[in-house]
């Protein structure tokens, strides 16, 4: 019997370079902008849109703006804009908050050898990355702590309450967010242990801290943490923050941590102890890396909140960024219609600077740690 | 159903008589039981394995013939009975689990590479954490045995670039690695492409030429036939009917035994 369709392959085909597309500017634009009808009207409303909102966005903050050098004068005059003068003016403050101005080099340093250590840490190609790491999460505390305290070496004592502005952000950030991972993971890995204490104390940990807002968490460690200790007993203000602020973020990276545990399958826990692995071992080596690899968004995520949450340390006190901000801005010398809304811009751009850096990092971190096994 | 030649197979029956003694015994299962909260999975499992034997456990799906390999190694707790394997008794003790697992290769239906590390990472790995053998020396033996399973130049690729049939020859070398006296196989072929089953059961058979002690969970009739010395079929969480393969397959005793072999031997 012969099929009239049957059908034999003589020759094969051979691969070849798709189709050119339609290309070039005019049908980008009428594919992207001028689609349909609806596509169209919906670009002339969002250039309209942008035609409205930009100039004077471009006129407060460049065009009419007082540059650096100019006089209190002109950002009082009619229709300034920003009044960067008076950043510029206050810039050391905004940066050092009241720490002694004789003793700038000693936050200078610091600020230095930080960005020495963690530029070659978070480059993968750099090398000594063993010594690197140490001299980053135990010298360069140390090493800060005493620089910036004194009482050693002749340097004058600065107590903490003249520590302030960026300084203060970023000791409790960095502290914070180098604190919280190990706490997170840990805190993790309890909550998904067979052993009942360990899985309770973890679980109740985890609640009872997601569950308070950071601010009470402040007021409580600043105020009424010292009724409850016996008096004369004090604690430092900002060592009482920075261990409310990590204790804080600690309990929401463990949730994080625990949704990358969560999506491994089953078989990876499996192989390892097939392969005579200890529970440690296994974790250290096989879960972990694919459980923080995959929740990488998150962490990033978690940091960047906590980086912006140590704005609220000003509330008890603090002085970090935002606080020596909003406190410049009653400076009478500088007092302008434009004054405080300038300092917050001031303010946002910094955060908004080190939030889309960490955010860019590691978007390009996760594409670099992919080893193509999307399942 | 693949297939190999028939020198292969004379080669890998041997049906060398073999004296009991205790040393001779490589695993021991005896009255073992099993329960999944109330539901009875595994129910009085007898099974005493001898060194160099390559038993074919066989059966329908949820017949409970992975979770009682997966018993072995301790992947799943046994609430009755005794399982000893190479002499150690299987308990709670964490130490005992360790030894036994060290001297237990395990090959899984899917594969379960580490996709974070290289080949010969994935290799190397347990040997250099577990046996505490210098990593030169660990990838010497890795690359040894990847030769074997005749994929050497994959070795630093990851996982995910590979196709599933060398994966799991990789899975099985990565077994291999930690020197066993043991290989459970669950399912090795059951999640491959039909044309990568033959170079993974070739593999498995020159395996069972070398007298490893192999349990296999395999719907791989064939190879049943060709390297079993003794193949088991269970049910409903019992074992049914064993026997040699040429018997098993050519005069089943039991209904049940029947019945599945006419579904599944066309």
């Amino acid at each position: 019997m012969t099929m009239d369709h049957a059908f034999i392959r003589q020759e094969m085909v051979e691969a070849r370079q798709p189709p050119r597309g339609t290309d070039g500017p005019i049908a980008w634009l009428r594919r992207s902008l001028f689609a349909s009808p609806s596509d169209a009207l919906l670009t002339i409303l969002g250039m309209l849109f942008l035609l409205w909102a930009i100039p004077p966005i471009y006129n407060f903050l460049i065009g009419h703006a007082v540059m650096p050098g100019g006089t209190v004068e002109e950002c009082r005059a009619e229709g300034a804009g920003a009044c960067w003068a008076y950043i510029y003016a206050r810039f050391n403050f905004f940066i050092y908050g009241f720490y002694p101005i004789d003793q700038y080099w000693r936050p200078n340093i610091v600020f230095i050898m930080g960005a020495a250590l963690i530029i070659p840490l978070l480059i993968p190609s750099a090398p000594f990355k063993r010594i690197n790491a140490l001299l980053f999460f135990v010298v360069f505390p140390v090493v800060t702590f005493y620089l910036l305290n004194g009482g050693v070496f002749g340097m004058r004592h600065v107590p903490t309450e003249q520590w302030g502005g960026l300084l203060v952000t970023l000791i409790i950030s960095l502290v914070g967010i180098i604190c919280s991972i190990p706490i997170g993971i840990l805190l993790a890995l309890g909550r998904q242990s067979k052993l009942p204490i360990i899985k309770t104390l973890s679980v109740m940990f985890i609640e009872l801290w997601r569950a308070v807002p950071l601010i009470t968490v402040l007021f409580m460690a600043s105020i009424m943490l010292p009724l409850f200790m016996p008096t004369g007993t004090t604690v430092d203000k900002l060592l009482r923050a920075l261990v409310g602020v990590t204790l804080f973020s600690s309990a929401y990276l463990a949730e994080t941590v625990r949704g990358g545990l969560q999506a491994l399958p089953r078989g990876q826990y499996e192989a390892g102890a097939a392969l005579g692995l200890s529970y440690w071992k296994r974790t250290y080596f096989i879960i972990l890396p694919q459980a923080l690899k995959h929740v990488i968004p998150g962490i990033v995520n978690n940091f960047i909140a906590l980086f912006k949450d140590t704005s609220l340390v000003s509330i008890v006190g603090i002085f970090d960024l935002l606080n020596t901000v909003q406190s410049a801005s009653s400076d009478i010398n500088w007092s302008s219609p434009t004054q405080a809304v300038t300092g917050y811009v001031f303010a946002a751009a910094v955060f908004w600077i080190f939030c889309f850096a960490m955010s860019r990092y590691s978007l390009w971190m996760e594409r670099r740690l992919d080893t193509g096994h999307k399942r | 159903m693949s297939q190999v030649s028939e020198t292969t197979v004379e080669r890998a029956i041997d049906t060398s008589q073999m004296t009991v003694s205790d040393t001779d015994v490589a695993i021991d299962v005896i009255g073992m039981h099993k329960w999944y909260g109330d539901f009875h999975v595994l129910r009085d499992i007898n099974l005493r394995v001898m060194r160099g034997e390559r038993i074919v456990i066989a059966g329908p799906s949820g017949s409970g013939k992975s979770t009682l390999i997966r018993c072995i190694n301790r992947l799943e707790e046994h609430q009755e009975g005794q399982i000893i394997v190479n002499g150690t008794e299987l308990t709670a003790d964490l130490k005992r689990i360790d030894e036994v697992r060290r001297e237990v290769g395990m090959v899984f239906q899917h594969f379960n590479l580490f996709p974070h590390l290289t080949i010969l990472q994935n290799l190397t790995l347990a040997p250099i954490w577990v046996r505490g053998i210098p990593k030169a020396e660990a990838e010497a033996t890795a690359m040894h045995y990847l030769e074997r399973v005749k994929i050497p130049e994959q070795a630093h690729k990851f996982p995910g670039q590979l196709s599933g049939g060398q994966q799991q020859r990789v899975a099985i070398a990565r077994s291999l690695c930690m020197q066993p006296k043991i290989m459970l196989f669950d399912e090795p072929t059951s999640a491959l492409d039909p044309e990568m089953v033959k170079e993974v059961l070739e593999v498995m058979i020159s395996l069972a030429e070398d007298g490893m002690t192999m349990i296999c969970v395999t719907h791989e009739m064939g190879f049943a036939r060709q390297v079993a010395n003794r193949v088991i079929f269970m049910d409903q969480g019992q074992i049914i009917e064993q026997n040699d393969p040429e018997t098993f397959f050519s005069n089943p005793q039991h209904e049940r035994t029947k019945l599945f072999l006419s579904q599944i031997l066309h």
